[in-house]
């Protein structure tokens, strides 16, 4: 609509080269930074500007600047559903053919990164950055000190909830008001107890899936846990974006947090001495009693996406290729992440992490990012935006207890295949 | 020969006078009527805000007027206008009426009190939200167990702290207003008062509260009409939680148009914002007599 022009001459249309939208917050930022910074010196006539925004503010943001036909020319994301709108709107570059030109460029990625960047056959985005498993993270100072194991199994998870708060200490930080924080949750918990195929249903638009016992039975289980008072008091006005619910991890108010490989440099750079002592513990999420999924599955971000905006420039999207070839995940960079605790989703680094002093967080989030069974999209990020929304919106409520595991179901089941 | 010059001067205005409007019309049909008409229009069609829209007739109407999320959001917005219109009112009369005395100590208090005029909604809610937080803010940081409460965890407690931010920070406002209004009243009504040994709170319940009518309703305008606009402050404190116990019609409207990209519902619930904000203003109006510019001094 006319609407949408009234803005100023957004960064779609400047002509001084391509413009690249990233989110902010160290120790990542730097990461990305840096490696726009060190293509642009090396390539004097390509120059890339960057923009950096909050995680949250970007989500809407980069939605609203590209159906307003004023996208920068690189479009960072998570691909799988958002990308699927982009796709479909056809505001992003079929890079299918570039990639069978460039297989060099394809085939020291994994494999496995691709999944989430394929819309119905073609490829619309590059993989880069890191894997970013969703871990269990626990403080080992606090349960020496309260004399607990960590957890093997939900019945442990469930054992333990009462010692810790026994003490004082909530046994789970969370950042509830950002509300994907608690899908985590439902995510293992699904996987768990019914596999993976349990959310990949609800992918596929099969009629009623959310109805599943299996699902049904996650849903119970993590109200039982907020009922058990196994979240932090007052999770659902903590904000995962201030990180907030990671300080309670590092200053042993809360014992245990499920959260984003990512958080790892995060505690890093804001906990003290907290990680370099030691005193940060890590898993992957326990098995469920009697439940059918495969305990090596995990969750989260399968990589990050660079797509290219259809509206650019043919210059510009020559730029944009170049940093896709020369730029993105070059030695630096790929040095940098792993400094930041993150495993690059590059072939081969092995020797890479063994070498750095995080060498056990890295080599563990490689194991699980490379000997899953299943590495599932986030769901917030799998499903298009319309259904994502409810999800998120019912989640909290489920959390608030205030909708049953019934409702919840009703609800989405209402939304399945938008 | 001077009703003669008197005309032809009025003539005169007449040819220029409509062309002073021309630059508030302008602005006004730029950013009032055309997004209204825009508004409208999508309210009719389904759209992602990505790709194509595609007309829709009443489909976005019928979801959303069956959808219950909408009346719980209208409910919400109404709790929020009438409580802080119940908050803000008095305090701001009794604010204003103490502001109007010409003490000097008043005049250094008055500034303080417009100190929150002076803040962004994002930077005052920023700022409560990180001192009510229940893990890092004040109440931890000090001890004070009353403070450190569950302040936006918790449906009640984060709606009535939404009133009460909102009320902190418009009170200075309309204070100002009625500061002004009390001036305005003339002194020799008080003597009069004196004279006919009225006390202080009878001056103020016969004279000056009667006197304000007019301002009362001018005021009372701008913060319920205000409040269905309220979303910055909400947005950053609450984001309309927890849960939806603090989702306002405007954030209702953002979360389903931005955030779950359905443009049409969205545009549904912006058109029922402008319906309802102009018959609220025009019920007002009413309420105020026909001619609320009238001089109400000699009706005292």
């Amino acid at each position: 609509m006319a609407l949408a022009a009234c803005g100023s001459s957004g960064p779609g249309s400047s002509s001084g080269g391509a413009t690249y939208w990233f989110l902010n917050g160290q120790p990542q930022e730097g990461v990305r930074t840096g490696a726009v910074d060190r293509f642009n010196k090396a390539n004097p006539n390509e120059k890339i500007t960057f923009t950096t925004f909050q995680n949250d503010a970007y989500k809407t943001k980069i939605k609203t600047a590209i159906g307003a036909g004023q996208a920068p020319t690189i479009i960072w994301g998570w691909g799988g559903g958002t990308l699927r709108t982009y796709a479909k709107a056809g505001q992003v570059e079929d890079l299918t053919s570039w990639f069978d030109q460039n297989s060099k460029v394809k085939d020291k990625l994994f494999p496995s990164t691709f999944g989430a960047a394929t819309i119905d056959g073609k490829i619309y985005a590059m993989p880069c950055e890191t894997f970013q498993p969703i871990v269990l993270y626990y403080n080992k100072k606090v349960f020496s000190d309260v004399g607990v194991q960590p957890p093997q199994s939900w019945g442990d998870i469930m054992d333990l909830v009462p010692k810790f708060n026994a003490k004082g200490i909530a046994p789970f930080s969370l950042g509830g008001q950002s509300r994907w924080t608690n899908m985590m949750w439902l995510e293992f918990l699904f996987d768990r107890i019914g596999g993976s195929e349990v959310f990949q249903a609800v992918f596929d638009g099969e009629k009623d899936a959310w109805s599943n016992p299996a699902a049904i039975d996650a849903l119970t289980k993590v109200q039982d846990l907020v009922k058990a008072k196994g979240f932090i008091e007052g999770f659902s006005s903590i904000t995962a974006d201030s990180n907030a619910d990671q300080a309670l991890l590092y200053t042993g108010k809360a014992a245990m947090m499920l959260h984003g490989s990512w958080s790892y440099g995060i505690q890093q750079s804001d906990g003290g001495d907290f990680v370099s002592s030691g005193s940060l513990g890590y898993m992957n999420f326990p098995p469920v009693d009697g439940g059918k999924g495969d305990p090596s599955d995990t969750v989260g971000n399968p990589a990050q996406y660079l797509s290219i905006s259809s509206k650019a420039s043919d210059d510009q999207k020559k730029i944009a290729k170049d940093f896709f070839t020369k730029g993105v995940l070059d030695d630096e960079e790929v040095k940098q992440w792993i400094g930041t605790g993150g495993v690059p989703i590059l072939k081969g680094t092995q020797d890479l992490l063994a070498k750095d002093k995080n060498a056990d967080f890295l080599t563990f989030t490689y194991d699980i990012a490379s000997k899953a069974k299943t590495f599932a999209q986030s769901w917030d990020q799998a499903l298009t935006p319309t259904p994502a929304e409810t999800l998120l919106d019912n989640i909290v409520k489920l959390f608030q207890l205030s909708i049953s595991p019934q409702q919840f179901a009703d609800n989405m089941n209402a939304v399945i295949g938008q | 020969m001077s009703t003669s010059t008197t005309h032809q001067r009025g003539r005169g205005q007449r040819g220029f006078l409509p062309w002073l409007a021309a630059p508030a019309l302008v602005f006004f049909v730029g950013f009032a009527v055309i997004p209204v008409v825009g508004v409208l229009a999508l309210s009719f069609t389904t759209w992602d805000g990505i790709g194509a829209i595609q007309p829709s007739g009443l489909t976005s109407w019928r979801a959303m007027l069956s959808d219950p999320g909408l009346l719980h959001a209208i409910w919400i917005t109404f709790l929020v206008m009438i409580a802080s219109w119940a908050v803000q009112t008095p305090l701001s009369i009794l604010l204003g009426t103490f502001l109007a005395g010409h003490q000097r100590y008043r005049g250094v208090l008055a500034v303080v009190y417009f100190i929150p005029l002076l803040l962004s909604s994002a930077a005052i809610a920023i700022t409560y939200k990180a001192l009510l937080d229940p893990n890092f803010g004040l109440g931890a940081g000090l001890g004070i167990d009353f403070l450190s409460q569950d302040w936006l965890g918790r449906p009640t407690l984060a709606f009535s702290l939404v009133v009460f931010v909102v009320s902190w920070q418009f009170i200075p406002f309309h204070s100002l207003i009625y500061q002004g209004a009390v001036r305005q009243i003339p002194q020799s009504m008080y003597e009069a008062a004196q004279l006919d040994g009225a006390g202080r709170a009878r001056q103020f319940f016969s004279i000056t509260l009667p006197q304000l009518k007019y301002t009362i309703i001018t005021s009372s305008t701008l913060m319920i009409v205000g409040s269905l606009t309220f979303f910055d402050l909400i947005f950053v404190l609450t984001e309309g939680g927890p849960g939806d116990a603090t989702r306002v019609l405007a954030l209702d409207m953002y979360k389903r148009g931005f955030q779950a990209s359905l443009m049409g519902p969205a545009s549904v619930i912006a058109v029922i914002l402008v319906l309802v904000g102009l018959a609220l203003a025009l019920l007002l109006r009413r309420l105020g007599g026909r001619d609320a510019s009238q001089s109400q001094i000699e009706g005292a």
